[in-house]
């Protein structure tokens, strides 16, 4: 199996892509810094009493004023910024791998079955898809926080979650539908297989492509949500870390100029993104000619 | 509840009746209105072991016809009676229900016309083959093992092809595969749905033949569903002739192919080509379009187009009667024309 992979033209075709190779490379970089945050970081950056105050609002190191540990200098609070970044990183791959999770497998469930057995749950599911997805993520995010005083991630996944499902469920009923049609799921019907069978080992084999191709893409648009959420105040806990929350707190400084508060963890921001993006658009390329060549 | 349905002896299946209507559905509230009649009135029956030919043009409704005497389409009417080995009877399959029809299922098989969309391409070969009787429990491991190299041997691909994808295949041999997995479950019907129309001309030979070899060798019965005469004519004891959704003719082969009844089949024979370098071919062409099956002409669907119609050809639909040796046709005029056939080589 993994001799297959290693020769199979799709490897070729990824390493020969140099968008490929450099977003997978920027992705990896800070997924591995994410990971590994808790040894890697200088600094636990919410732990009170790490902090001290005489810190606060250190330029880079290679800047006048700067000092190590802090590379990149610290915040208003004495907060390291590369620490607060690699754990914002955290947060931010967290909440999108949740989040891709849970509304992809359940959305993904509701469109298998809403294309497999039509009529009214078909109709019912795509008119809530059409619902759902009109709402804004924020106003759901801002009606979730309301209601659940503490707020949290958790929070922060399930207004996702809530508006997400809907690009999965869409999807795959499409695909489904497509798949459905193929004279290979009506042998399987001629053969007697029961509706489990051929959705499992039929439809879905056969219409995923396309949801890989989405769950890429939707990847880069999570971390943005998330951060964005954060950014407004509705989204990960303060005491919490973020890289959307450290763009906020950070954005009043830039007229002291003190533009490291901001820069740095927009960057970081920017890498994830546009690292998932340059692979997603490899994916779709991939996904395609080998679908025709089958 | 019911009294007993009865077949003649030898008869394996009997379709009486069959109807299947498609909605057409129009505005946002998807109100019905109209019908696509694909398959209207249908009789016909086929004795065990043999084959009976279906033809007719595109969207003449014959692979719907196929599916529904199956049930992988669910019937608007009719009755689809079935001497069944499994359940020691004889079914209506139209009518039952569902745990009697999955067992069914292991008598009545289809091959499909794509190659290339009737196999999995996520599956191996192997996969394919021994799906049947996984779902049916009739061998595991490698039992299954076993029985899926009978099964491609016995189609003339070899054992170690089981572990190969089906897009590694052309498409002769994926044709084979097909006919495998319809052979593993041993049934006693099969529907070869334009087995070889998607072929070319020599590997249709090579499949056609091995068609027949098998249907001596497991005592088959075939619906043989094609639009090409000739394929038709090789394989079929009997051939019923299908236009708009009607069978308009229905005999046995030679007798079909020498003296047709009805004005349409005439017109499909006079296009066969005939490998004889002095005959001077008379083809019949006919004038305009199939008519859309949503609204089919008065009287005799085939009167537009019919060069012999007369006046209650449109006012009134013809009869599906015996004219004599089992020799049915549906048309006001078939006793009085006398109609050109082919030579039987």
């Amino acid at each position: 199996m993994i001799r297959r992979l290693l020769r199979s033209r799709t490897l070729n075709h990824y390493l020969r892509d140099p968008s490929a190779v450099l977003g997978s490379f920027l992705l990896l970089v800070l997924l591995v810094g994410a990971v590994f945050a808790p040894w890697i970081a200088p600094q636990n950056p919410y732990d009170p009493k790490v902090l001290t105050l005489q810190d606060s609002l250190l330029p880079p190191i290679w800047m006048e004023g700067g000092r190590a540990p802090y590379l990149l200098g610290t915040d208003d609070q004495g907060r390291d910024i590369l620490s607060t970044i690699l754990y914002g990183c955290r947060t931010s791959f967290l909440v999108a791998f949740s989040v891709i999770l849970i509304a992809g497998t359940a959305g993904s469930l509701i469109g298998l079955l809403a294309a497999y057995y039509g009529g009214v749950l078909d109709a019912v599911t795509m008119r809530l898809a059409d619902t759902m997805f009109s709402f804004s993520t924020t106003l759901i995010a801002m009606l979730l926080l309301g209601i659940f005083k503490g707020g949290g991630i958790p929070l922060v996944i399930l207004a996702i979650v809530l508006t997400d499902w809907v690009r999965y469920a869409r999807t795959m009923r499409g695909s489904a539908l497509a798949v459905k049609q193929e004279d290979y799921v009506q042998a399987a019907r001629a053969v007697g297989a029961s509706n489990f069978r051929i959705m499992f080992r039929h439809i879905i084999p056969n219409a995923i492509p396309p949801i890989l191709v989405v769950a890429a893409v939707d990847f880069g648009a999570v971390v943005m949500l998330e951060a964005t959420l954060s950014f407004l105040g509705v989204g990960v806990p303060i005491n919490k870390p973020s890289l959307g929350m450290m763009i906020s707190q950070g954005k009043r400084f830039i007229y002291a100029g003190k533009w490291w508060l901001v820069v740095f963890p927009g960057s970081a921001l920017i890498s994830i993104v546009l690292g998932v993006n340059l692979l997603a658009d490899w994916l779709r390329e991939e996904i395609n000619p080998r679908l025709r060549k089958r | 509840m019911a009294t007993e349905i009865t077949l003649e002896t030898d008869t394996l299946l009997r379709v009486t009746g069959l109807k299947k209507y498609f909605p057409v559905r129009r505005g946002v509230f998807r109100r019905v209105v109209g019908w696509v009649k694909a398959v209207d009135d249908v009789d016909m029956f086929i004795p065990e072991g043999e084959t009976l030919g279906l033809v007719g043009e595109s969207g003449c409704g014959k692979t719907t016809t196929g599916r529904t005497i199956l049930r992988l389409l669910e019937p608007t009417a009719g009755e689809v009676l079935f001497r069944s080995k499994r359940l020691g009877r004889v079914v209506d399959v139209a009518k039952i229900g569902k745990k009697e029809l999955k067992l069914l299922r292991r008598e009545m098989q289809i091959i499909f016309q794509d190659p290339y969309s009737s196999l999995n391409p996520r599956m191996t070969v192997g996969d394919i083959v021994g799906e049947p009787l996984i779902v049916h429990r009739m061998a595991k491991g490698k039992e299954k093992e076993e029985k899926v190299k009978e099964l491609l041997q016995a189609v003339g691909l070899k054992p170690e092809h089981m572990r190969r994808y089906p897009h590694e295949f052309s498409g002769g041999q994926r044709q084979r595969i097909g006919i495998a997995r319809a052979l593993a479950l041993n049934p006693q019907l099969i529907v070869c749905d334009e087995p070889v129309s998607a072929l070319d001309v020599s590997i249709q030979a090579q499949v056609l033949n091995l068609l027949e070899d098998l249907q001596e060798q497991f005592h088959l019965t075939y619906l043989f569903i094609a639009h090409d005469l000739s394929v038709v004519k090789h394989i079929s004891d009997r051939v019923a002739v299908m236009y708009l959704g009607k069978i308009v003719e229905l005999a046995e082969t030679e007798e079909l192919f020498t003296h047709p009844l009805h004005p349409y089949t005439e017109a499909l024979l006079s296009a066969v080509p005939v490998p004889d370098p002095d005959y001077e071919a008379e083809r019949i062409i006919l004038q305009g379009d199939v008519p859309s099956p949503v609204n089919p002409p008065s009287g005799c669907y085939f009167h537009p187009r019919c060069p012999y119609a007369q006046s209650i050809c449109s006012e009134q639909p013809p009869e599906f009667r015996d004219f004599g040796g089992a020799h049915f046709a549906a048309c006001h005029r078939a006793g009085e024309l006398s109609l050109r056939g082919v030579k039987m080589q």
